[in-house]
């Protein structure tokens, strides 16, 4: 299953809801460019939703991270929002958990860019 | 990145269907397709005159997997630990580093051309398969 990614704006926070996998030809290039687009546009505040994501490889880590520091380069942030266990999972062993801001509910992630 | 897709169908086929529980099941798979990553992009460049070998063997007791490239090969010792806090915020680097970390055994072997890699996964007689 690719990835889809929804897009939508709260209390000037806009949420990527991602769904499926987050794999070197699947979805790394898509989470690239949507992260691209929106700081682009000047977006300040990102939350990457992976409630709806089961999979993510060494090369869908490594979007993630790019997404981190190319955000923090243009003074923006972007953290993660509902990880399932499989993602939580690989986020620990690969010590990237330490990185990310990381929330279980909404309104406690959206209140944190405040 | 077809063939990548056929590696991963057919390793959760053989380990799902040899009775190994599915949260063991999701890290073989996982790293079974992260060495076929490796060998499509990392050896063979995506050149698709050049091929991957892969072999798989799984029972109750033992996963055994081989996948070959036809690429340049690669020096192991130029593999830093993605996990020091120097190389944690890379883009790249943990592809190896999750496969060490789901095999007991991973063994490289210098081909002509091309480079090989062994991941075995050992289980106990009371863990890891069940039924």
């Amino acid at each position: 299953m690719a990835l889809s990614i929804a897009t939508r704006e709260l209390d000037g926070v806009t949420i990527l809801d991602l769904s499926g996998r987050i794999t070197l030809g699947e979805g790394s290039v898509q989470l690239r460019d949507a992260i691209r687009e929106l700081i682009s546009k000047g977006v300040k505040n990102i939350l990457i939703g992976l409630g709806e994501v089961n999979y993510i490889d060494s090369s869908g880590l490594g979007e993630l991270v790019s997404a981190y520091t190319t955000a923090k380069n243009q003074q923006a942030n972007v953290k993660l929002l509902n990880l399932t266990k499989k993602v939580k999972d690989v986020l620990q062993l690969t010590k990237l958990y330490t990185v990310f801001d990381i929330y279980e509910d909404e309104a406690s992630a959206i209140a944190s860019f405040k | 990145m077809d063939s990548v897709a056929t590696v991963e169908e057919a390793a959760e086929k053989l380990i799902e269907g040899a009775g190994i529980d599915s949260d063991e099941a999701f890290k073989l798979v996982m790293g079974i397709r992260e060495a076929a990553v490796n060998a499509v992009l990392h050896g063979n460049g995506y050149d698709p005159a050049r091929q991957m070998t892969v072999t798989m063997e799984c029972s109750q007791e033992r996963v055994m997997v081989t996948v070959a490239d036809e690429g340049p090969g690669f020096d192991l010792g130029s593999l830093p630990d993605p996990r020091a806090e120097e190389n944690l915020m890379r883009g790249t680097g943990r592809g190896i580093f999750l496969i060490r970390s789901f095999f007991d055994e991973v063994n490289f072997r210098q081909l002509h051309p091309g480079t090989e890699i062994q991941l075995v996964k050992k289980f106990a007689a009371s863990t890891g398969a069940s039924g």
